[in-house]
């Protein structure tokens, strides 16, 4: 499929429906999938039971007995063609957030790797970072973890071929012109560039899941002494605002 | 608390399981919930009431000591079952008094046994289910000590069974093609339903591995698909050219080449199947899965129907002459079992 066909629909196992909007990641597919599923949102469709997004999908899970993929698919297509979703403005209600981050140092020990990769003294790549704005282009892996892009194209580092054992919740990673803040600690083939304290997943809060897909988010550099003082605050200094 | 289970002793692996929580793919959280969600069909029929948490057991079970008087439903797996002592049917609904205690084994076949109670677990509901999805982080495995409260039985019978078709010793698991099947060699579609697989030792809530006899499997370049939703039954491609049928805690999203997916009704056949079990693979129209999907439903609708009172030979009881045979003289300390 290239940019310019009209989306791909395709089953996923017996009560799935997936519309693709490209086959490899880029801004105006993301963009689609978030406009398409905020589009089914507000059609609201009785029988179709979840509704999400990822990198450049739209998925919807039905009741296959109840609602008829034959009936649904005949729903899904006029609305896959009213317009071209690649062109679709993104959804209202996003929000941005801004997550205070250690870079370098022992909070951040691939940042010099990264800003080699890329060109850039650690100084240069502090800047470049902090000041990048970034979407919330897919959650998924673990619970509330985002995946963030696209940083701009000299950050498109290849993933390091062994795979760092293990990066700390909160870690803040990059490859291939994306973040990801891990939700868990975990193994990685990213590089392990800042350190953060964003509680990304909160069991019992009225908010579980800090980031939604399609969200913005900064990520402000801050010392390692500043950054040790946000252990104490539940929110791991993280500020949001909703994108008007 | 007006009851429950205290837990004596218990295996390496036991959680309490619901049907999960559907809904939080988009956030990244996966489903999870009973890897044999026909087991917890079985225990509601049993215990006639609706379909909730159970205790879910891997490989081994516990000893567990009522705190009131309960019911107890016993589904899955069959493990070795004694109450104080007396060994007790499986796939069965049984009184387990204050004071009695359960002794769970090892399972006899298949993987995973489940124990239900009558009113279900009085636990907290967490985003929609009392289900632990220890990959996410949520709930924890069942520790000595710890006491189960139970939830409040409207009351129901006991002594009775379900006759259950094998599914613990793996078989046919029926396909529907996945968003990558297309990109497989034509060849290896048609070898993947000729080929004997054996369940492999490493296996666990997120996913199960499958050895094939002979040749593996894969895509050219397939390590780069970009990262589309997972859903439970996939049949994901690694490396090494064995399948893994992704289960109930698999991650939502991701970027393997699948090269099917294992219809619903046919996921507790994968779940229950031990290491070393034969497992084989057979694709089917979408019609012909919503047939069986359909015909499933149906068949768990009608488990109710199928309970039978549980009668024991003569031949069979050692202890006949300590049971009371005349029923009416019970000061409620006694029980039969």
């Amino acid at each position: 499929m290239t940019a310019e066909t009209s989306p791909l629909l395709r089953t996923v196992g017996i009560d799935g429906l997936l519309v693709s909007f490209g086959d490899r990641l880029d801004e105006a597919a993301n963009r689609a999938a978030l406009a398409f599923r905020a589009a089914l949102e507000a059609e609201d469709w009785e029988g179709v039971t979840e509704l999400s997004s990822s990198l450049v999908s739209t998925y919807l899970r039905f009741d296959p007995l109840a609602l008829s993929h034959a009936e649904l698919e005949a729903r899904l297509r006029p609305l896959m063609a009213s317009r071209d979703w690649r062109e679709a403005p993104l959804p209202q209600g996003r929000r941005l957030h801004r997550i205070p981050t250690a870079y370098g140092g022992q909070l951040g020990p691939q940042l010099a790797e990264a800003a080699g990769l890329a060109d850039m003294t650690e100084a240069q790549a502090v800047e470049a970072l902090s000041s990048a704005r970034v979407r919330v282009t897919a959650l998924g892996f673990a619970p509330g973890q985002p995946y963030l892009g696209e940083l701009p194209p000299v950050w498109n580092i290849p993933r390091q071929q062994a795979l760092t054992p293990k990066v700390p919740k909160g870690a803040l990673v990059l490859a291939i012109r994306q973040f990801v803040i891990f939700s868990v600690t975990a193994p990685t083939g990213w590089r392990h560039v800042g350190q953060t304290a964003a509680p990304l997943f909160r069991m019992g809060h009225a908010r579980p899941f800090l980031l939604a897909p399609g969200d913005e988010v900064e990520f402000p550099a801050l010392s390692e002494a500043e950054f040790d003082r946000l252990a104490t605050d539940p929110d791991g200094g993280v500020t949001s605002e909703v994108l008007s | 608390m007006s009851g429950g289970l205290r837990v004596l002793s218990v295996g390496p692996a036991v959680t309490v399981q619901d049907g999960g929580r559907p809904g939080w793919i988009g956030q990244g959280l996966s489903r999870g919930g009973a890897m044999d969600r026909q087991a917890l069909a079985e225990a509601a029929a049993l215990l006639d009431q609706p379909q909730g948490a159970a205790l879910e057991m891997a490989g081994a079970g516990g000893r567990f000591e009522a705190l009131s008087d309960l019911r107890i439903a016993l589904t899955g797996a069959p493990m070795r079952a004694q109450i104080d002592g007396q060994p007790v049917v499986w796939h069965a609904v049984h009184a387990l008094p204050k004071g009695a205690v359960l002794d769970l084994g090892p399972v006899t076949a298949g993987v995973y046994g489940y124990l239900s109670l009558g009113g279900g677990f009085d636990l907290p509901m967490v985003l929609g289910a009392q289900s632990a999805h220890l990959t996410a982080g949520l709930g924890a495995r069942l520790e000595p000590g710890e006491v189960l409260p139970a939830g409040t039985d409207r009351g129901g019978p006991t002594g009775r069974k379900l006759a259950v078709e094998d599914r613990f010793s793996g078989g046919l698991l029926r396909l529907v093609p996945s968003l990558q099947t297309g990109l497989f060699p034509e060849e290896q579609r048609d070898r993947l339903g000729r080929t004997r697989f054996v369940r492999d030792s490493r296996a666990n809530r997120m996913g199960v591995k499958l050895v094939p006899e002979g040749e593996g499997f894969g895509v050219e370049g397939g390590l780069s698909v970009v990262s589309e939703v997972i859903t439970p039954g996939d049949i994901q491609i690694t490396g090494d050219g064995a399948p893994f049928v992704l289960m109930a805690e698999c991650q939502t999203t991701g970027g393997y080449p699948r090269l099917g997916t294992v219809i619903p009704a046919d996921l507790p056949r994968v779940a229950q199947a031990p290491a070393g079990a034969d497992l084989r693979f057979r694709f089917v129209t979408l019609d012909e899965a919503l047939a069986a999907e359909a015909a499933h439903r149906a068949q768990m609708a009608g488990l109710r129907g199928q309970v039978a009172p549980l009668i024991r030979h003569p031949s069979e009881v050692r202890d006949l002459l300590s049971l009371k045979l005349v029923s009416g003289f019970s000061n409620g300390e006694h029980h039969d079992h």
